[in-house]
């Protein structure tokens, strides 16, 4: 077990009289790798988090944090993780500094702020009321906040939603040194090239329970297929099971006027694709093709998007 | 900047303990003092708190300041005999008095400029409303002078004292009032809104997921509240002594008791409004549903005496008339704490009884 740093089973949270936010999830995130639970909003991705954080209480399900359970000794397991709300404002009229000497406080052992700081790159912010702070410097001062415990295991709920390049890849970078120190990060978003960039693993979630499962890669290979080829032709021109038996073609998929294939040799497929449009006098529109990714893999399991 | 429990805990994650010699880390201390930060850098919550009671005091201070009596104003009524009837009136003291003509004599009357008209004659007339109280006092006044310089003699001669001393004056019973209400206000803000603004903010829900200890975070309004009474306590009452000569007949022991009580009563009903409440503008109302009636009722700028015999039960168990009352008697009186023991007995079992509903209520997340 201690190879794991959280372990969740048959999680389950119901808010009377008739939302079932979590449906019996299982999740099991091992020590030491960036775990990415990914879905659209209201998949149940913060209602987990928060249950695994100890905020909120399940409805049933089995939950061990860093191999102990939330009745256990609950100040003694805070002490040992980070973490950042979805949405959290910090007292505005304090400064970076004073919030962060707040929370380093709290821990009996940690980071300095002076280091913390400097992971996050607010050194020449230190002085700075919170509410002068840009959006992105408030959301690298909450994951700081997080830091200051030197956490085992660091919990991300949503970390760079709407923030500028430059305060995103600062946080990427929080998650890499994090990772790199042997520590833990499970993290939600639904920036699918954030989850590929950052995550060993990733769990993708919908309607409260785990629907797919793997590192990035297998995932998209697994459920996708490697290239994706989207065009758009006119409704009665061209028929699903034609296009399936082209050459190199795995799958089609339509959405009125818009095809999306899922491809596995790019080269053969297209030319082949070109060939059966033109012999059948079908005008062709709005061609383009790109290498599968998480996003695809949310498509293709649910025939929704991710950000709707 | 460089604290060295920290730096030693971060040159060595290993050590649980900071360095032997090392600052301490207090948690708490670091919540008051974002408390008190946060106080502080708002001009606006500042003058609330102790520039407002201030203004209050000095505008009531001099609108109802000590003045001398009003002088009583009659009109005689031009004729051969006007002038002996006027100089026999401007003899009393405090006496204003004019020859008019028959119908500005009337008019002055009806206006209120004049309290009475007299009409010089044999027999004189006097010419008032009897139903002003004025006009009566006019009537008395006048009527004394005018038979006085007719020749009539006293014959009871009473010695007269004049007393207009400390502690009988408005002034004396408004500061007591304004000391409680402030007490009052600061309490219900300073603890009911700010925990829920904390809440809507989600900063509630971030502080219970570190280790602190939840306890700390409610001590420490607590503890803003003494302060808060550090400050507020002197500097009112200070002005309201060296401007207006307000009496301090009590001990300040006393008086420092049973403000304290009431802070923490009021701090109780701050926090039992603000336990459960997701958004601000619930508990501002929540706040101002409870303090509405007393600002009437317990006697802030008038004596809740005046409200009728049914109600005084109810008035008296309202924890701003218990600590009105109390400041006043210890203030004004020179009573001891121990004979207040209704007032205290009523702040006690609301400090009680709200910290205690509020705890088991309390929502965290």
């Amino acid at each position: 077990m201690e190879d794991l740093a959280i372990r969740c089973h048959g999680l389950v949270k119901r808010y009377p009289p008739d939302v079932l936010a979590v449906n019996g999830l299982d999740l099991e995130v091992r020590r030491g790798e960036c775990f990415g639970l990914l879905g659209p909003n209201g998949a149940g991705k913060t209602t987990t988090i928060e249950i695994l954080e100890g905020l909120l209480r399940p409805t049933a399900g089995d939950i061990e944090v860093l191999g102990r359970r939330w009745s256990d000794d609950p100040r003694g397991l805070r002490a040992r993780l980070g973490i950042t709300l979805q949405e959290t404002r910090l007292p505005e009229r304090l400064t970076v500094e004073e919030i962060l000497r707040l929370f380093r406080s709290f821990y009996a052992r940690g980071r300095t702020v002076e280091a913390v700081l400097e992971l996050v790159g607010l050194e020449d912010k230190r002085g700075a009321r919170y509410e002068r702070l840009s959006g992105g410097q408030k959301q690298r001062l909450a994951v700081a906040c997080a830091l200051v415990s030197e956490p085992e295991l660091l919990f991300l709920d949503e970390p760079t939603t709407g923030l500028d390049p430059q305060s995103r890849r600062q946080l990427w970078q929080v998650v890499d040194e994090t990772r790199n120190s042997g520590h833990t990060v499970l993290l939600t978003t639904h920036y699918m090239d954030e989850a590929e960039r950052l995550c060993d693993r990733v769990a993708i979630v919908d309607h409260g329970k785990v629907i797919a499962l793997g590192t990035p890669r297998e995932l998209v290979a697994r459920v996708v297929g490697q290239e994706v080829v989207e065009f758009e032709a006119p409704r009665d021109g061209v028929e699903e099971a034609a296009l399936r038996r082209l050459p190199g073609i795995q799958a089609a998929r339509r959405d009125g006027p818009a095809w999306t294939l899922t491809v596995a040799g790019l080269h053969v497929a297209v030319p082949a694709l070109l060939d059966h449009l033109e012999a059948r006098g079908v005008p062709l529109t709005a061609l383009s093709t790109h290498r599968a990714s998480l996003e695809d893999v949310f498509v293709t399991l649910t025939g929704r998007r991710l950000r709707d | 900047m460089t604290d060295p429990a920290l730096s030693n805990a971060a040159a060595s994650p290993a050590a649980a303990l900071p360095a032997p010699g090392g600052a301490p880390r207090s948690p708490f201390l670091q919540i008051a003092l974002a408390r008190l930060r946060s106080f502080y850098r708002e001009p606006e919550a500042v003058f609330w708190s102790f520039g407002f009671p201030i203004l209050l005091t000095i505008a009531l201070g001099i609108a109802f300041r000590a003045k001398p009596p009003d002088p009583v104003r009659a009109a005689v009524v031009a004729g051969p005999r006007a002038e002996a009837a006027r100089a026999a009136l401007a003899a009393g003291p405090a006496m204003d008095v004019q020859v008019l003509g028959e119908e500005a004599a009337g008019r002055a009357l009806r206006g209120g400029q004049v309290a009475i008209v007299v009409v010089p004659g044999d027999p004189p007339t006097y010419r008032f409303d009897p139903t002003n109280p004025d006009s009566r006092l006019a009537h008395a006044v006048v009527d004394d002078l005018l038979e006085g310089a007719a020749g009539r003699r006293d014959v009871l001669a009473p010695r007269v004292e004049h007393k207009t001393e400390p502690g009988a004056r408005y002034v004396d019973f408004l500061v007591p009032g304004l000391l409680g209400m402030n007490i009052m206000s600061s309490g219900m803000w300073g603890v009911g809104w700010v925990i829920v603004e904390d809440r809507q903010k989600k900063l509630l829900k971030r502080l219970v997921a570190t280790p602190m200890r939840r306890s700390q975070y409610l001590l420490a309004f607590v503890a803003m509240r003494m302060l808060f009474l550090l400050v507020e306590v002197p500097v009112l009452v200070g002005f309201a002594m060296i401007f207006f000569g307000t009496p301090l007949r009590g001990r300040v022991v006393d008086l420092s008791a049973l403000m304290i009580l009431g802070a923490m009563a009021f701090a109780g009903m701050g926090l039992l409004v603000g336990c459960r409440a997701r958004n601000s503008q619930t508990v501002a109302g929540l706040i101002n549903l409870v303090m509405m009636p007393m600002f009437v009722l317990s006697g802030v700028f008038f004596s809740s005496q005046h409200f009728p015999a049914v109600v005084q039960p109810a008035i008296r168990v309202l924890p701003l008339t218990a600590l009105n009352d109390g400041l006043r008697a210890v203030m004004n009186d020179g009573t001891s704490i121990a004979a207040l023991w209704p007032e205290v007995a009523v702040l006690a079992v609301v400090t009680a009884v709200s910290f205690g509903l509020a705890l088991r209520w309390f929502r965290w997340t």
